[in-house]
């Protein structure tokens, strides 16, 4: 079966650039009459990963796959890597800096609505190298 | 009520008039933690926040909120202007409280179904 590969870089620090992958994917999910259950469950899954990369790490790489039966998002960043993988997933645990959380991040919400949102999700971390994330939202 | 019927009101000051003004309102909803909006946001919501900034219209497209309310007299910041237009998002402000200027839409939204 055909697949669609779509490509990204993420750049680190970046808050007005952050969040543009996500949109673009979005846009084109809609534009190719992917569901809009699909679409917004994508959409959200991949913009918490990207701001994530943003904030937490130093910027990265995000690869999507579309086919027929399934999305899949790839995202591989070489930061700092996440210590304890159950504790970072506890909805409100956050280690965002002050400056970030006055823009209305740090709740600890990300990485919860990644695992809500998403049908399959595999974190691959080592500390000091880096992090890929893997989500796939069935369709 | 659309979109174009609460700017309408005269209610709140219009900083953008975005896209598709004749989508329903579903319901105002509150929140100034980004991830928690992301997570819980209904979609065609009327999204009362106090955070003016560009991250703001990026969740409030990305969840399919219909329009954006700052409260409290908050002004978007340029980037956020940029991206409200980029975006083609609905922002407006008022200086009422947030609890306030979402009761006021509730109460329009509730009039409209007696
Ligand atoms: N790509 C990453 N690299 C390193 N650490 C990460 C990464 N993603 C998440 N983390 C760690 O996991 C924690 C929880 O992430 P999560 O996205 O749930 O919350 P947050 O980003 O801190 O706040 P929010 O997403 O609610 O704005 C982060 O504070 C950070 O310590
Ligand atoms: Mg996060």
């Amino acid at each position: 079966m055909d697949v669609i590969t779509f490509h990204y870089t993420i750049s680190p620090d970046d808050f007005t650039r952050a969040g543009e992958a996500s949109s673009d994917v979005k846009s084109k999910l809609k534009k190719m009459g992917v569901t809009p259950e699909a679409v917004r469950k994508v959409a959200i899954a991949m913009y918490e990963g990207e701001i994530n990369m943003v904030i937490h790490a130093k910027g990265g790489e995000i690869t999507v796959h579309i086919s027929t039966e399934r999305i899949e998002m790839v995202l591989e960043d070489v930061g700092p890597g996440i210590p304890d993988i159950d504790l970072a997933m506890q909805a409100g645990y956050s280690t965002a800096p002050d400056a970030v959380r006055s823009l209305g991040f740090g709740a600890g919400m990300g990485l919860p609505n990644m695992k809500k949102y998403s049908d399959e999700m595999e974190i691959h971390t080592v500390i000091g190298e880096g992090t890929t994330i893997r989500m796939v939202v069935n369709l | 009520m659309t979109i174009r019927e609460l700017i309408d009101t005269g209610e709140f000051e219009t900083i953008h008039v975005g896209e598709r003004t004749d989508r329903s309102i579903t319901k105002p909803f509150c929140c100034d933690l980004l991830s928690i909006a992301m997570g819980k946001a209904p979609e065609g919501c009327a999204w009362v926040t106090v955070m003016g900034n560009m991250n703001t219209l990026a969740v409030a497209s990305l969840t399919d909120a219909a329009c954006v309310i700052l409260a409290e007299g908050v002004a978007p910041d340029e980037a956020a202007k940029q991206k409200a237009i980029e975006q083609n998002i609905t922002v407006m402000k008022t200086g009422l409280p947030i609890f306030e200027a979402a009761l006021l839409i509730e109460k329009r939204l509730s009039h409209e179904d007696a």
